[in-house]
């Protein structure tokens, strides 16, 4: 390909098989699901397909996914989605500090419309305390979103048990399985949640779609309004190309996991122990055990991520940073600082995303050409002469 | 993210980077909470940069810019050093994204600093050490609108009380 791809979060490459069944799909298909004759029920028929597909690598009910744009729309949906639907119950919701941005800035417009919200703390390794959860628990509270793995330190949070707390206290619980679902196995049963978010190009699917598993009987009002599509709950004439190609990938996921979780944390393994042997000064973030197999993040000293992930880039090296010169908002990520990391570190952080087609001399020309670049901008950082280098 | 390739060019092969330590000038702004911090020394001789090099943490942009600074201001008049403006760097770098402008601030300020530092020093005027310019003071931590003052949440794409769009700034 002429690069390595380390940036499988930003979007996996479609899988062959992925591909053949959307071109198939195109080439035969054009129908409207929602229309009662012979063109329109052939597409009424792979749409139904994709939905057992899909419920299937979760262990849902096919009635009970709903396709959409991608995770940043089932996050909307489900946040914005169960506010409205419980609003005359209560106006109170419980999240962390370091959910995903669709999260925060579904619950930011929450705001705006007099919802109140309890945004939890984490521990040094981006964990959510369970019993925190139940504290921050009130009589006007609804819904409890937390993360199932964390997008940028690859922390794996205590679902099922703090769902198991907000079924006590009769509250809907949400979790945004985006980074961890294809990644790692995903049971809506085990976790025991209300709404659960994925997206398919997290595991070789296409970009744009997603879906949102909403348990039978959850108060989940429309995002968006319109026909009866999805069973009243998403409505618009439905993406079919990519949720064939969603369907398509999370059949593959869930016989490709076990195995791939295996040789991708072998990866990650050698990844970061090459690091951790070759360039002194960094910090591996994230939980030592309770991570994803495929997400590595380094926080490097004295440097700062764009100019990193740039000089890696024109290496053929294709990484992600979390430096706030490098997001659109030029914040310093708010998953490493609510992590207690301070922001000169944060700055210097590098997320690699692991994919199926990596391999181990890939892996091993990372080692080779990193240190270089990490000790060239050292020395031309000032941080690194004022720390006595 | 869209880098013009001049501004490549001077990140991948940035021009005059180290320390001079018998500088006559040194110019320190930005600090790392804001993403970019920057040290600009100067050699002056007959009224004249003679030499200048530069240290800095940051980006892509911001290398470049402290690399294009240092050629901009070697050669000049010290006079004609505080005429090179922000906008300047930007215009030699062939433009800047807009949300990497702040960047090119960092380069004049740190030359301009430096500029200063020399002529206080030979002026006789002690000059204590500055901390980093802090760039983006906080008012408690929350977000205010710049046109009507009301309090907004964080990121927002308008006011809500006034309706004006919200610039894109650096950090809150």
């Amino acid at each position: 390909m002429g690069f390595i791809y380390l940036d499988h979060q930003s979007g996996t490459p479609l899988h062959p098989k992925v591909q053949e069944a959307m071109i198939q799909h195109i080439q035969t298909i054009f129908g409207n699901p929602s229309s009662d004759h012979q063109v329109g029920q052939p597409a009424a028929v792979v749409l139904e397909k994709a939905r057992a597909q899909t419920a299937a690598l979760i262990n849902a009910n096919p009635p009970e996914i709903v396709f959409t744009s991608g995770g940043t729309e089932a996050n909307n949906q489900a946040i914005k989605g169960v506010a409205i639907g419980l609003r005359e119950k209560g106006r109170h919701i419980i999240t962390s500090n370091i959910e995903h941005k669709s999260v925060l800035n579904s619950l930011r417009t929450l705001r705006l419309l007099d919802y109140r919200v309890t945004s939890l703390d984490v521990d040094q390794y981006g964990l959510v305390d369970p019993g925190a959860v139940e504290k921050a628990i009130t009589p006007e509270t609804i819904l409890i979103s937390i993360m199932l793995a964390n997008n940028e330190i690859g922390t794996i949070e205590p679902i099922a048990k703090i769902a198991e707390i907000a079924k006590k206290h009769k509250i809907v619980m949400h979790t945004d399985a985006v980074a961890a679902t294809g990644n790692i196995p995903v049971d809506v049963q085990e976790l025991g949640v209300n709404l659960l978010s994925l997206a398919a190009n997290q595991f070789y699917g296409p970009s744009g779609v997603g879906a949102l598993y909403i348990r039978k009987g959850t108060p989940v009002w429309p995002l968006l309004d319109g026909g009866t599509q999805e069973n009243k709950r998403r409505a618009g004439t439905e993406n079919l190309i990519g949720i064939v190609g969603l369907g398509q990938a999370a059949e593959l996921a869930k016989e490709a996991i076990p195995a791939r979780q295996a040789r991708l944390r072998a990866l990650k393994e050698r990844l970061e122990q090459g690091i951790k042997a070759r360039i002194p000064e960094i910090h591996i973030n994230g939980h030592p055990t309770l991570n994803l197999p495929h997400l590595l993040s380094v926080s490097v000293e004295y440097i700062e991520g764009e100019s990193l992930m740039l000089m890696l880039d024109d290496e053929g090296i294709v990484v992600a940073t979390r430096s706030a010169c490098a997001s659109g908002s030029l914040r310093a990520s708010h998953v490493l600082i609510g992590t207690g990391m301070d922001f000169a570190t944060a700055q210097g952080t590098l997320v690699f995303t692991l994919g199926e087609e990596n391999t181990d001399a890939e892996i091993d020309r990372v080692l080779e050409v990193m240190p270089g670049i990490v000790q060239t901008l050292r020395d031309m950082s000032p941080l690194y002469k004022k720390s006595g280098h | 993210m869209a880098y013009s390739p001049i501004v490549m060019d001077h990140f991948k092969n940035p021009r005059n980077v180290g320390e001079i330590l018998d500088a006559d000038g040194l110019g320190e702004v930005g600090n790392p909470v804001c993403g970019d911090m920057m040290s600009v020394y100067i050699k002056v001789e007959n009224n004249i940069i003679q030499d200048v090099k530069f240290k800095t943490f940051g980006c892509g942009a911001a290398i470049a810019v402290s690399s294009m600074i240092t050629e901009l201001a070697k050669g000049k008049t010290l006079e004609e050093a505080m005429q090179i403006k922000n906008s300047d760097v930007a215009k030699a770098l062939g433009g800047l994204p807009p949300n990497k402008l702040h960047c090119s601030n960092l380069g004049a300020d740190a030359l301009h600093s430096a500029i200063k530092n020399y002529l206080d020093r030979k002026a006789g005027k002690i000059v204590p050490q500055e901390e980093g310019e802090e760039h983006h003071p906080e008012k408690g931590g929350a977000c205010y609108c710049p046109y009507c003052e009301k309090q907004v949440v964080e990121e927002s794409p308008f006011c809500i009380f006034c309706g004006k769009e919200m610039p894109h700034d650096h950090d809150h």
